[in-house]
């Protein structure tokens, strides 16, 4: 492994919107093939990080590389190019509601421009297949589905343009607990069909354990001391419930414990 | 080996993310210099968004199925709205300045100084205010929700530049329709205004079309229509901005909505000063005879 070149580096990246601070200084590798699961409290900058890695976000100080390319650095067509070898599932799962499911899948392949309608029309219906949608929800319209189907057409979406790296942003958020799995088979799924490189970001602990060859916890920083890393944790899933640290333990085990005396001690502060 | 990340290496004053403590004197100055400094940004960032709209239309990213359903959803959707505002313009015009006309005996005169005023000033600036309150406020709340619901991050995570794919078709859009939108608005003014004087005030017909077809000329026409189309380009560039910059959730949104109508309707009536000043002294130059017919 030691001799493989990250896919994805993230180098010393810090991140602010005006006064908030996001990330700070974060440095992080991932392998090509490689899953790796983002996991922390809300606001920590799991989505924001997903977002840097396909420039849709600038760091504030740092780098960020794509296949040993400074993203920042990429004229708008390398990005362009680059960003049609990354799949992104959406947190909400961003369907462009004025197209109906069969363009919205169709849309990436189209933008490249490279196969002719028939070909398009057989990719979609293969990927539609694939995440266990049927023809007939082609005409729908993004409206007229259910928060499930609406993640899996999402999926069918960024899995059309056959990407090399699959960007999964709480993929399983406001699902049931059987379509949750189901989103967990189709993300195992992805990787065993294709050498896909994968970077998911979930609260939901079932992901991390099902999918995840390797997972990163950020913490939130105004919550972190003085000097203090943010990445709390780096390893494999199975080491997460021994970690020396209690806070990583804490939210693996879904603990509240002390914090909603935390969380009211800092909303009296702020007052 | 242990798993977790735990070396502290970096120190507070290094974290390039740590707010700078601020001093009384830097407050005072943020809090005098900030808005302007703000405003400078906004049109900075507006200037390289435009540029990058205008010349979208002719780049692959622009696709003419997107144009004509902005053209269809523009000009379809604004013709009612527009015409019951020329309509009703013209007649108050004429209602209004009938008793004027009527007391110094100038009653013909009537229809030459409403038509000048329709299709110069009125027809061009009303239709421009009403179809940034129909058209404008749409565009940016149609784009502020797809902002919010990440669909323009997707649009970029699938090789398409969104300012290009989105703005370019409004843009051009608005464009072709507002003038369009404003013959329809300067035609049923007219027509609006006419009915009173000729209908109502029994204004003598033949003198009242003869002074028209004297002081309003083509060059008046082209006037209001440049005038449109400036105005059209800027709402649509504006309102289309307002939205790509929407901040999050449903107040956003409404914000984004209200930002584009009220820059484009003060961008709209500042154009028009700039514009007619500008025409008055092209039209002085190139037509000297008009200038002294007036007088």
């Amino acid at each position: 492994m030691a001799t493989v070149s990250p896919l994805i580096r993230l180098d010393d990246v810090s991140v602010s919107f005006g006064t908030q601070h996001v990330l700070s200084r974060i440095t992080l590798d991932v392998f090509p093939q490689q899953t790796l699961v983002l996991i922390g409290e809300s606001g920590c900058g799991k989505s924001v990080t997903l977002k840097l890695i396909v420039g849709l976000l600038t760091p504030t100080s740092g780098e960020v590389y794509f296949a040993g390319k400074s993203v920042r650095a990429m004229r708008e067509r390398e990005l362009t190019a680059m960003r049609l070898h990354v799949g992104f599932l959406f947190q909400q799962s961003a369907l462009f509601d004025s197209l109906s499911v069969f363009d919205n899948v169709a849309f990436g392949l189209r933008a490249q421009g490279q196969l002719r309608e028939a070909e398009i029309r057989d990719r979609v219906r293969e990927r539609l297949l694939e995440v266990g949608l049927p023809a007939a929800v082609e005409v729908k319209m993004p409206t007229e589905l259910s928060g499930g189907m609406r993640k899996r057409v999402g999926l069918a979406r960024a899995l059309a343009i056959d990407p090399e790296v699959m960007l999964y942003d709480e993929p399983t958020t406001g699902l049931d607990p059987i379509m949750t799995d189901v989103i967990n088979e189709l993300i195992l799924q992805t990787r065993s069909r294709r050498p896909v490189t994968s970077v998911v970001v979930t609260h939901e602990m079932r992901t991390v354990h099902k999918v995840a060859d390797r997972v990163v916890m950020l913490y939130p920083l105004a919550r972190l001391a003085p000097g203090e890393p943010q990445v709390l944790y780096d390893g494999p899933p199975q080491k997460l419930l021994t970690s020396l640290n209690p806070r990583v333990r804490q939210f693996v085990e879904g603990e509240a414990r002390d914090r909603l005396s935390e969380l009211r001690l800092e909303a009296d502060a702020a007052r | 080996m242990s798993a977790d990340a735990t070396t502290p290496e970096h120190a507070a004053s290094d974290d390039p993310a740590a707010p700078a403590a601020p001093s009384g004197l830097r407050s005072l100055g943020e809090a005098l210099f900030a808005p302007v400094a703000d405003a400078f940004v906004g049109l900075g960032d507006w200037t390289l968004f435009s540029f990058r709209a205008t010349t979208g239309v002719f780049t692959r990213h622009h696709k003419r199925s997107e144009f004509l359903r902005a053209c269809v959803e523009i000009g379809v959707g604004s013709f009612g709205v527009v015409a019951i505002t020329g309509v009703f313009i013209g007649m108050v015009l004429a209602v209004q300045a009938y008793n004027q006309f009527h007391t110094i005996g100038l009653d013909t005169s009537l229809g030459a100084v409403i038509h000048m005023s329709l299709v110069r000033e009125l027809g061009p600036v009303l239709a421009a205010v009403m179809l940034a309150g129909r058209i404008g406020t749409a565009m940016a709340a149609q784009l502020a929700t797809m902002r919010v619901t990440e669909q323009i991050d997707a649009l970029a995570c699938l090789g398409v530049d969104p300012v290009k794919f989105l703005v370019a078709p409004r843009f051009l859009a608005c464009l072709v329709m507002i003038p369009l939108l404003t013959v329809v608005a300067d035609a049923l003014g007219i027509l609006g205004s006419t009915f009173i004087a000729l209908k109502v005030f029994k204004i003598d017909g033949f003198h009242y079309w003869r002074h028209t077809a004297n002081f309003v000329t083509l060059w008046d026409l082209f006037i209001g229509l440049s005038k449109s189309v400036v105005f059209g380009g800027v709402l649509s560039l504006i309102c289309c901005h307002r939205g790509f910059n929407s901040r999050a959730g449903a107040e956003g949104v409404g914000r984004a909505a209200t930002e584009g109508f009220v820059l484009s309707f003060v961008a709209v009536l500042v154009i028009d000063f700039v514009l007619g000043l500008l025409f008055n002294t092209l039209g002085n130059v190139l037509f000297p005879a008009v200038t002294s017919r007036i007088a």
